[in-house]
């Protein structure tokens, strides 16, 4: 079984955000870590790919080539990586990166895709529905527990109420929801033997993709503006005197609430 | 190129020179601590006990013996071995001591003096943490002048029999396996000694108000006997022990800049959120100086960590130079942990923050691995060319 797993490299969230003040995009000249929400879906690649043999392949999309999250990756134990890496990537939007995404998991030769359900830092939650669309292949999302048996893919999907069971044949897209597995730890010897593990560079060119279909340019959305969240207003102080009730009531009444 | 972002704990972003390699080291061990240890090591120290069912987490990690080469260690470079030690000292202390003496005071001497034999059997099983290791040098009349140890061990045939004592050993009353050295007609030797050898016995030290989330043991030897084999033929005189603890007093250099971290953390933090005279402390004069100092001697005792690590990495660190990091780090790791305390006023005086904790951690630590008088004296002597031991 090949397994991809899909990581985006972000700017550690312990860093305050900061954005570029033409562009609107997020600066990433500050350390760069693999997304929390990503290290799940390694580590249900990693057993899965224990229990039914196989090879996992890390794949990010990064405009830098920014390779530090990927190595974290590797250091977990995944096999090998690959990074599509290409100045024309700046201004990526969700579906440019389904895109490139769904090229690199056809070279490959990915039979199963897992990634986050979605990122730490951009939230769209969208991309491994677009990447499954792409593929025609069937999402099976918010998993919190993936298995293979018999060739069958079973997944429990996560429900407000409690979980639906899944079933189908790989190929698939797997989102896995976060915190639903321990993560392993990098070891010691994971982190220096990550080194000799083999990462492919590609650019779109490699990919046959054009510029003109992902990137800025092929990018369907655009950042407009940022702005700070508003500052949460002071809320109204009831003093009860015995009828704070009644104050109480009315504002549930002026919400609609009630 | 941006500038660094401003991080408190490392005002002049030491953290940049690292590679991604040691960054994940870094990081990866302050998870762990962060998950394992910190939740509960107020406790641990409160109730003098060290969890030995975190020592195959350790193993599993590949933190115990992380620095050398083969038999089921990692060989990461020595700046990553510091920054672990580092970053499990700012959990405790007594978390870096165990890792310091299984790493580098029982499973170095068996690694650099031992047989091929002795070390396939011992190593893979201590680096994995199925075997804990301790060392017995020090003796209760033979602290700062180990030469004067009277532990002694006879040739009996093709045998040796050790007899003695060794106080104050770090992991003893848990260790599978001991590191002791003794005097011999060939001067002094180094012994590897199973537990469950007739005449070997050991006594867990309590009372102690430091390192108490660590296990301190006496050793006793009683005619002990041990086969011709238990001896590790590379090591002869003093050399062989102190080359030892050139090895864990480097982990030292880095591990007390985590306590002293901590400490610091603790103190900003505090200063920001309590309130006198209707302003934040941390908005007084007196305080931000503290905070200052504070900040400095940490990035200073960091800087020179990171030196004599690199100096390390490059096959060039002398013992002077470990002098120069013991006797700087831990002096002023303890005197940042002592005045976050102040800091921290009344609080600072509970198991609830961290920071007396780690100052009473830091006074075993002032004094084991070589005294600040001794690396004072190592260093004079150094500088003058004149003896002051002899």
């Amino acid at each position: 079984m090949q397994i991809a797993v899909c990581v985006k490299q972000i700017p550690d969230p312990g860093d305050p955000p900061r954005f570029d003040a033409q562009t609107y995009r997020l600066d990433r000249s500050g350390a760069i870590i693999l997304d929390d929400s990503d290290a799940y879906s390694v580590e249900m690649a990693l057993r899965l790919a224990e229990v039914a043999g196989g090879e996992v392949t890390a794949v990010s999309v990064a405009p830098d080539g920014e390779l530090s999250g990927l190595r974290t990756a590797l250091a977990m134990g995944v096999q090998r990586a690959v990074l599509v890496s290409d100045p024309a990537l700046a201004g990526l939007d969700a579906l440019g990166t389904a895109k490139v995404l769904a090229a690199v998991a056809r070279r490959v030769g990915a039979e199963l895709v897992l990634a986050a359900t979605e990122s730490t830092d951009g939230y769209t939650g969208t991309v491994p529905v677009q990447l499954a669309e792409l593929l025609a292949w069937p999402a099976l999302s918010f998993a919190r527990h993936v298995e293979l048996e018999d060739g069958l893919l079973r997944v429990q999907r996560q429900t407000e109420a409690g979980y639906d069971e899944l079933r189908c044949p790989p190929p698939a897209v797997v989102t896995v929801t976060a915190g639903v597995v321990e993560v392993r730890y990098p070891t010691m010897k994971g982190i220096l033997s990550a080194r000799s593990k083999p990462v492919d560079q590609l650019s779109l060119a490699d990919l046959d993709l054009e510029a003109a279909e992902v990137g800025v340019l092929g990018a369907g959305q655009e950042v407009v503006g940022i702005e700070d969240a508003p500052v949460r207003a002071a809320g109204t102080m009831v003093t009860d005197d015995g009828t704070g009730h009644v104050a109480v009531l009315e504002a549930l009444r002026s919400w609609k609430v009630i | 190129m941006a500038q660094a972002t401003f991080d408190p704990t490392d005002p002049s972003s030491i953290g940049i020179e690292l590679s991604s390699e040691e960054r994940l080291v870094q990081s990866t061990v302050r998870s762990f601590v962060a998950d394992r240890v910190v939740p509960e090591v107020a406790d641990w120290f409160e109730r003098g006990v060290l969890p030995v069912e975190l020592v195959p987490e350790l193993g599993e990690l590949g933190l115990l013996g992380m620095h050398l080469e083969g038999y089921g260690c990692a060989g990461t470079n020595a700046v990553s071995y510091g920054l672990a030690c580092l970053e499990l000292e700012a959990g405790d202390s007594g978390l870096r001591s165990f890792v310091s003496v299984q790493g580098s005071l029982a499973m170095f001497p068996i690694w650099r003096f031992g047989t091929e034999e002795q070390k396939q059997e011992w190593l893979p099983r201590m680096a994995s943490g199925a075997v804990i290791g301790c060392f017995g040098l020090t003796e209760p009349d033979a602290g700062s002048d180990p030469g004067a140890m009277r532990t002694r061990a006879r040739r009996d045939g093709g045998d040796w029999v050790l007899d003695g004592a060794k106080m104050w050993i770090t992991n003893g009353g848990i260790a599978d396996v001991a590191v002791v050295w003794a005097q011999t007609d060939e001067g002094i030797r180094g012994f590897i000694v199973p537990r469950g050898t007739k005449g070997f016995t050991t006594q867990d030290i309590h009372h102690k108000l430091s390192l108490r989330a660590s296990v301190t043991s006496e050793l006793a030897f009683d005619s002990c006997r041990l086969p011709g084999e238990a001896v590790l033929p590379g090591a002869s005189g003093l050399k062989g022990p102190l080359a030892c603890l050139s090895e864990a007093r480097f982990g030292i250099i880095f591990g007390v800049m985590g306590a002293a971290r901590t400490c610091f953390e603790a103190a900003r933090t505090y200063a920001l959120d309590r309130v006198q005279f209707g302003r934040p402390i941390g908005a007084f004069q007196l305080t931000q100086a503290k905070l200052a100092d504070m900040a400095v001697e940490l990035e200073k005792g960091l800087l020179l960590a990171m030196h004599l690590g690199r100096l390390k990495d490059a096959g060039r660190l002398r013992h002077e130079h470990v002098s120069v990091g013991k006797l700087n780090n831990v002096r002023e790791a303890l005197a940042i942990a002592r005045t976050a305390r102040t800091i921290l006023g009344a609080n600072g005086v509970t198991l609830e923050y961290p920071v007396l904790r780690h100052a009473a951690n830091l006074e075993a630590v002032l004094t084991y691995e070589g005294t600040t008088e001794v690396h004072q004296l190592a260093l004079g002597r150094a500088l003058t060319g004149l003896d002051a031991f002899s």
